[in-house]
């Protein structure tokens, strides 16, 4: 349950930017996490209800974004969509492909009042 | 003052997880609710406590893992200044990573300074068994969590300086699966996959065997009592990380470790030339 550890991060987050720019609530949170992360979404939402309690982003909703895996493939000399970590090309079928997007752990904005 | 996230502490060896987040926690400052705006955009009135409140969006873009990696990158720093091969040892629990650690810090000791940092849920059974070979050891219990993250390493290391021109290990708690995703500021993670485990394990769990720099296949004195094919499962690994390393390795015969040591010879010297 490395969930409850990123959701603290998440809520030491946005403790630090209350800071910043003066809210004292937060209606909802909206998140990325790539479909390449090592992050269920699920255990996330569940750890971010437990950690949020009492502190600046209690009840706020967590709105989660799953930006799909894109890789170079260095065989095919293209951008290919990846699906998971260590799947193959789904043009050439080979490994030989590095990462570049679909892996990010970011919160993007927030709503706020 | 810790530049990593401000608190009045050294970058190391400051008390993260207890006095650290407590002071966050005081400068946490106190919001007002008189709440102005209600009234200014309620000017027939019908004003009531239930109204909506204004909202606004506040832009953040910021990596979750910011202060994992902050803290990560002291690390990697510290290491570099002192030409330290960090290496981050993760598997499933039981597959032999104390037992790989032991045999290795023997074999390796007259050539290099190591020290090790061991990581578990709970007990120092693990460091003790390091300090029995004569090598410095510090536990980290992680409690209920799951991994081991940077700030912990940043802890230990105030009190375990990384070894000048030698090789730090880290063993992380025994998960096939958190520990992934946290980078501790090391060179590499070394995944093992012991032979009784069987041979789909890289395919169950590709996240951690994408992560490695090396793979170990440990227990292989084992082999002749099982069904398992080493092939495949090396081949497993090779699907999900065509770039990793795949050594077999025995810590009980001793099969194997003499390419393991020199892996560890050519990591070291690249750390020395950078």
């Amino acid at each position: 349950m490395h969930e409850v550890a990123l959701a603290e991060a998440i809520v030491d987050l946005v403790r630090d930017q209350a800071r910043r720019d003066a809210f004292a609530r937060v209606r909802s949170i909206r998140i990325a996490v790539g479909a390449l992360s090592h992050v269920e979404p699920r255990a996330l939402e569940f750890g971010f209800e437990a950690v949020s309690r009492g502190t600046v982003a209690d009840g706020a909703k967590l709105v989660v974004e799953r930006p799909s895996g894109e890789g170079w493939c260095t065989d095919c000399n293209a951008t290919v969509q990846i699906l998971a970590n260590g799947a193959p090309c789904p043009r050439c079928g080979g490994h030989r492909w590095v990462l570049t997007a679909g892996d990010e752990l970011r919160v993007v904005d927030l709503e706020v009042d | 003052m810790c530049g990593i996230c401000g608190c009045d502490q050294p970058e190391t060896g400051h008390r993260v997880h207890e006095g650290h987040e407590h002071d966050h926690e005081h400068a946490h400052p106190h919001h007002h609710h008189h709440h102005p705006h209600d009234r200014a955009h309620d000017p027939h009135g019908a004003h009531t406590h239930d109204a909506p409140h204004e909202s606004r969006v506040v832009t953040v873009q910021r990596d979750i893992l910011e202060k994992n990696d902050r803290f990560a990158a002291v690390n990697r720093r510290l290491f570099a200044a002192a030409r330290t091969l960090a290496l981050n040892l993760v598997s499933s629990p039981g597959s032999g990573k104390t037992t790989l650690l032991v045999r290795t810090l023997r074999e390796l000791r007259a050539r290099a300074p190591l020290a090790v940092i061991e990581g578990d849920q709970q007990t120092s059974l693990d460091a003790d068994r390091i300090r029995a070979t004569g090598v410095p050891a510090v536990q980290i219990n992680t409690g209920k969590m799951c991994h081991l993250d940077a700030s912990m390493i940043s802890e230990a290391l105030g009190t375990l300086p990384p070894p000048e021109r030698g090789v730090l290990f880290i063993e992380n708690v025994g998960n096939l699966v958190c520990p992934a995703g946290f980078d501790l500021g090391e060179a590499g993670k070394v995944v093992l996959a012991s032979v009784t485990e069987g041979e789909d394990k890289p395919r169950k769990y590709p996240d951690m065997f994408h992560a490695a720099r090396v793979v170990l296949v440990t227990k292989v004195d084992l082999l002749p009592h099982l069904e398992l094919d080493v092939a495949a499962l090396e081949a497993n690994v090779r699907s999900v990380n065509p770039r990793a390393q795949v050594l077999r390795v025995s810590a009980q015969t001793g099969e194997g470790f003499a390419a393991w040591l020199s892996w560890i010879d050519a990591a070291l010297r690249e750390v020395e030339a950078a």
